[in-house]
């Protein structure tokens, strides 16, 4: 042991200097501003979205077609009952060709294909497909199905370009958690003497699914709120319509052709659907946690 | 605190063994649903329980001989030529330092090192007469035949207690029969049923390291194999849990035949009775345990159990 003047000198080192508390202090500041700046525009358009759109609801609202007559204003200008149904019908497919198809394709690059050069050839034009603008599928689906058929628009038109746009993001986050899924539990499932297929179904998806139920709802939601692949392949339309063959509303197509109508009321209806399509989304993300949630032990 | 929730202060070993099996013999007096359950006596021996078609020992265990076996992966040949037979119903331990090819022997017995990508196999791998590498033999067959016990205690996460010791019989597609049954069976002959038995629903990750090591020895007998391989089944466990396990390697070897993989030459000593020693992907000698560690006819060998490498 030493006598306390040595040892207090010994510890004077272990002291916080000042110099490195302020930038502690800095650090943690821009950090913070940092994050308040990005929740800025969130919050805004949140209150926003609140503001202009709670305003627009009402029962008609939600249960009445648009009338197409926009001069009077008022409630003469109907509802958004076509375009909520028609988003449900076009994603809804969208969601039955893109998600199968995706998983499949993460499975095989995952389980099958791992470094080989075809799964590397995939791997590069899904990556390709994840940053094509919406408007390209849009314009591919329009020439091939519309244009190249000789008919003309239709709902299912219009799912096939949003399957397009959702299926590199569903190809890719299935992917990084298939990945996720220790081999450990691969090879005990094989070493039990089950076969590779009912491996990856009784085991690796199950143990995915959480996650790519995460992945999918993205792709979803990203899928909901586009405009330019529904604009020349669904069309727009008034009436509400259950049948993907003919033409079909949508919630963003309604949007954009009231933001841009001189009539007041015409817009609010827009914010009106804006909130709704929003809201839709929040509820579809609840609902597949809560599934998500429920299908996993603990 | 061990799995069972008794602080582990213990340091002389035989009183916690001493009292598994008293626990045991308790239980074992107890009424129970399904029919025909193992009884596990204190001696070790496993007593015949009523003959039913789900008892786990039906079924002796069998013989595996290697025969110029070599691995690879890609162009690194990892085991180079060994030749080596594992008694049935006996336990063959093999040892030897890190990356000498012990893990990927005993995966070529299965097939499972095939499943690395790049990874071949080449020789004969003999279960009694028939060669699991014959291009007619059903791999899935292999591995059934021939469990796998890995190091690190890996329960399916997604599966409650019960579904991951039937995993392997709903898996394999084969005819089921009595699951519960079966997964009583494979539970108490993991030793492991007395504790889990009122919590079967629940998810099997949530047990202890140990626990859950058992529940994987269980989930392979399930299956009902002839072979179990362990691949270092205890090094991730405490010293009770590993003690636990030894035990139930005596008591299995009644049933199956076992190959373990251990770094820890006092766990080889105390539960096998065959010892192979291996170095640099070739087998340096292979002899009845008490020889190996005792009088073993390899200088290598010697320098190895007393630990002057290694």
């Amino acid at each position: 042991m030493s006598t306390q003047g040595a040892s207090a000198e010994r510890l004077a080192r272990f002291a916080v200097s000042p110099a490195r508390r302020r930038k502690d202090r800095l650090a943690r500041t821009f950090i913070l501003a940092g994050t308040v700046i990005a929740l800025i525009p969130l919050a805004l358009i949140v209150y926003y979205l609140l503001r202009k759109g709670l305003g627009a609801w009402s029962t008609s609202f939600f249960t009445t077609d648009p009338t197409g007559n926009t001069f009077f204003g008022g409630s003469s200008i109907g509802g958004i009952k076509s375009a909520i149904l028609g988003t449900i019908e076009i994603v809804a497919l969208a969601s039955v060709i893109a998600v199968p198809i995706g998983i499949g394709v993460a499975v095989w690059l995952v389980e099958y294909g791992r470094g080989s050069w075809f799964a590397q050839t995939v791997r590069f034009f899904v990556d390709v497909l994840t940053g094509v603008p919406s408007i390209v599928f849009g314009l591919f689906v329009y020439i091939v199905l519309v244009v190249g058929t000789g008919s003309t628009y239709a709902g299912y038109k219009g799912s096939i370009a949003l399957s397009l746009l959702m299926l590199p993001v569903v190809i890719r986050s299935a992917e990084v958690i298939l990945l996720l899924v220790p081999g450990a539990l691969r090879e005990s499932a094989l070493a039990l003497g089950a076969p590779r297929w009912r491996v990856i179904f009784s085991i690796v998806l199950p143990t995915a699914l959480p996650g790519m139920v995460t992945g999918v709802l993205l792709a979803v939601a990203r899928a909901a709120g586009e405009t330019a692949p529904l604009l020349f392949t669904a069309a727009a339309t008034l009436k509400t319509n259950f049948n993907l063959g003919g033409f079909m509303n949508s919630l963003p197509v309604q949007i954009y052709k009231d933001v841009t109508s001189p009539t007041t009321a015409v817009v609010n209806r827009a914010w009106g659907a804006a909130l709704t399509l929003v809201v839709m989304i929040l509820l579809l993300n609840l609902i597949a946690r809560l599934i998500a949630r429920r299908s996993r032990l603990a | 605190m061990t799995p069972d929730g008794r602080t582990s202060e213990v340091t002389d070993v035989d009183p916690e063994g001493q009292s598994e099996i008293e626990r045991q013999q308790q239980y074992s007096d107890e009424p129970v649903s399904g029919q025909g359950p193992l009884r596990i006596t204190g001696s070790g021996t496993v007593s015949p329980p009523a003959p039913t078609s789900t008892s786990l020992e039906a079924k002796p265990g069998l013989t595996v001989k290697l025969e110029q076996l070599r691995a690879f992966y890609g162009e690194a040949e990892q085991v180079k030529g060994i030749d080596l037979e594992f008694n049935a119903n006996e336990v063959t331990a093999i040892i030897g330092p890190s990356g000498c090819g012990k893990s990927t022997m005993v995966r070529c017995i299965n097939r499972m090192h095939e499943e690395i990508p790049g990874a071949r196999a080449e020789g004969r791998v003999l279960l009694e007469n028939l060669d699991v590498y014959d291009p007619s033999v059903d791999i899935v067959a292999v591995r059934r035949a021939i469990g796998m016990v890995f190091q690190k205690p890996n329960p399916f996460p997604t599966m409650s207690i019960f579904d991951n010791v039937a995993a392997g019989p709903r898996l394999s597609s084969r005819r089921r029969g009595d699951l519960r049954a079966k997964v009583e069976a494979a539970l108490r002959g993991a030793g492991l049923w007395d504790e889990v038995a009122d919590r079967l629903d629940e998810p099997g990750a949530g047990l202890s390291g140990g626990q859950q090591q058992r529940l994987c020895i269980a989930r392979s007998l399930a299956v009902e194999p002839e072979v179990i391989l362990m691949d270092e089944p205890c090094s991730a466990l405490d010293p009770i849990a590993t003690l636990k396990i030894e035990e139930l390697i005596e008591q299995l070897k009644q049933r199956v035949t076992i190959v373990i993989v251990t770094h820890n030459m006092q766990q080889a000593a105390r539960v096998a009775d065959r010892t192979a020693f291996m170095l640099g992907g070739e087998l340096v000698e292979v002899g009845p345990t008490q020889e190996i560690f005792t009088k073993p006819n390899d200088s290598r060998t010697e320098e190895y159990v007393t630990g002057k490498f290694g």
